[in-house]
């Protein structure tokens, strides 16, 4: 089956919003096991794209598949619960639990006592010794009893990828993993990302293209909603039609 | 792993009400007290753990009231079923409500509720059984278990503090359940819950059943104490009370509910023939206070300078 090539598909997928076109006919192909960039200029499109397809939006048309199954229709818990797990741009962790508890529950959904309401929360201190397994392998096992909100933002983005990883998702979807971080920590989150995606699908929306060259197998451009331009980074980076929309843009910018 | 508050606030609690009515508190102004101390706290499982605000509580604790009255009094029902009756009714109408307004959240989601909540206050004042304005009354206390006479109002006290007491407990498990994870992690950042595959409607629908029901379980052991179920306790102006007393004694606390209803109700019972409708005014400045001045609540701000959660 040549379906098993590709873990993630779309086709024609289109967003409007009232007489506006965000995403236009975007024909997307995530081969398996690869990190895929999807890279483009303010507004092409890229967070909407991964709103559609983890269904946080309901594509206006086309149709998005997962691991051979048509996945368009379904919710977005559904979504998550085939393993395709998305993180969002800005940090998203549980601010007033602690960094262990934001990882537990992530884990606690399998063991399915997630609506036992007359159980004791005892019952999930088996879950600890993985939850710290987790904090460890990016770095935030000396942090586990620290309250989320007190984290540094560098570090909450290692912790939301940790809660991701607690899933143990087919395909990680990460909505600009490096955005608003300083140097040391960007350096840090890349190393993460190279880890985890050994046996894994990646798709990240990235704007930093060291980070872009550095890890993306794969990468697409999209301008205007639509995809301008898809294939390894090198070569990619050399088109013309790229160049232009970025300095395009840039022009635009400083004019 | 969540720190939990400190035993003793237990013991304060429990020995509080085991030795308020020898310390010659009228124990009508105490079970009242429990009553809506029981009320509040089920609102909080619901705005302060889950970060849903119902301005519709008035509702369940109404069903109840005149369930249970009506149990008692017309189908003469030992009062422990009368009670019964009560709670189930308020859950069961808890589960209809609740299906109808987590569709929407926020504003949209207390709009909802209080929407629902004029409705069933007006269809109370329709219907025959609640006797309209004067209420339903003379619902006779009865014989608990056959065996423990509720006429006596010693026997009643116990009686009334031990299913608060329970109730409370309930409460306590609930939020520290695997099940109230889930519901701190909704409250905290809903969209992320939900990208780690939780169906979150199911969630908030089974929170607001048990909201509902403990809620309805108030309402039902007030209809016991005061013998009366009235549309007082459908008005709107419950809904907001109970909002008042949980934000007082501190949202998302666990004693501060508890708190919140002894202050409201001895503030309204202190000061109502002092002061008369005046106690409405009182009530909204401290209401200003409280968000202006210590938004955490009574219990939310000496948890704080304790360092502890309460």
């Amino acid at each position: 089956m040549t379906g098993t090539d590709y873990i993630l598909e779309t086709r024609g997928l289109t967003k409007a919003f009232s007489g506006f076109v965000a995403v236009d006919g975007v024909d997307l192909r995530v081969r398996r096991g690869t990190i895929h960039a999807l890279i483009g200029p303010n507004g092409a499109g890229k967070t909407t794209c991964f709103n559609l397809l983890t269904r946080f939006l309901a594509p206006t048309q086309g149709t998005i598949i997962f691991n051979g199954r048509d996945i368009t229709q379904l919710r977005p818990s559904a979504i998550a619960r085939l393993g395709l797990v998305r993180s969002f741009q800005i940090s998203a962790t549980f601010p007033h639990m602690t960094v262990l508890e934001n990882v537990r529950v992530a884990l606690q959904r399998k063991t399915g006592m997630s609506m036992h309401f007359w159980k004791s929360g005892r019952a999930l201190d088996a879950l600890n010794g993985r939850a710290l397994e987790l904090l460890e392998a990016v770095d935030l096992g000396a942090f586990a009893g620290t309250m989320t909100v007190e984290l540094p933002y560098g570090r909450k983005r290692a912790l939301e990828i940790a809660t991701t990883l607690a899933l143990d998702p087919e395909m990680m979807l990460l909505d600009e993993p490096t955005q608003g971080m300083g140097h040391e920590d960007v350096g840090r989150v890349v190393d993460l990302i190279r880890k985890v995606a050994v046996n894994r699908t990646v798709l990240m929306v990235e704007h930093n293209m060291n980070v872009v060259a550095d890890l993306s197998d794969t990468m697409t451009v999209l301008a205007r909603g639509a995809v301008l331009a898809e294939g390894p980074y090198a070569e990619v980076s050399r088109n013309p039609q790229v160049l232009e929309a970025y300095v395009g843009t840039e022009q635009e910018a400083a004019a | 792993m969540s720190a939990r508050p400190i035993p003793w606030g237990f013991v304060i609690l429990i020995g509080f009400g085991l030795v308020a009515p020898v310390l010659g508190i009228y124990p009508t102004f105490l079970m009242k007290c429990w009553c809506f101390a029981l009320f509040a706290c089920a609102f909080n499982l619901l705005l302060g753990y889950t970060g849903l605000l119902s301005f519709g509580h008035a509702a369940f604790l109404s069903a109840a009231a005149y369930t249970t009255g009506h149990a008692i009094k017309v189908w003469g029902l030992a009062p422990e079923l009368g009670l019964l009756a009560g709670t189930v009714c308020a859950g069961v109408l808890g589960f209809v409500f609740g299906s109808l307004a987590i569709r929407r959240s926020g504003i949209y989601f207390a709009m909802i509720t209080l929407a629902l909540a004029q409705m069933l206050y007006f269809v109370w004042g329709q219907m025959s059984f609640t006797g309209g304005e004067d209420g339903l009354q003379g619902v006779p206390r009865g014989v608990l278990f056959g065996m423990l006479d509720l006429s006596d109002n010693t026997n009643l006290y116990y009686l009334v503090f031990a299913i608060f007491l329970a109730g409370f407990l309930l409460i306590y498990r609930v939020i520290h359940s695997p099940f109230g994870q889930v519901l701190q992690a909704i409250r905290e950042n809903e969209p992320r819950a939900i990208s780690l595959g939780y169906d979150v409607d199911r969630y908030k629908l089974l929170v607001f059943v048990l909201s509902a029901a403990l809620s309805g379980l108030a309402g039902a052991t007030k209809t016991v104490v005061f013998q009366l179920a009235s549309l007082t306790d459908a008005h709107w102006h419950m809904s907001g009370e109970v909002v008042l007393m949980t934000l007082l004694g501190g949202l998302g606390t666990v004693f501060g509910p508890v708190v919140g209803a002894f202050v409201i109700i001895g503030l309204q019972n202190g000061l109502a023939d002092k002061v008369g409708s005046w106690v409405q005014v009182i009530m909204g400045i401290i209401f200003v206070v409280c968000v202006l001045a210590f938004r955490r609540g009574i219990i939310g701000e000496l948890g704080r300078f304790l360092r502890r959660p309460l």
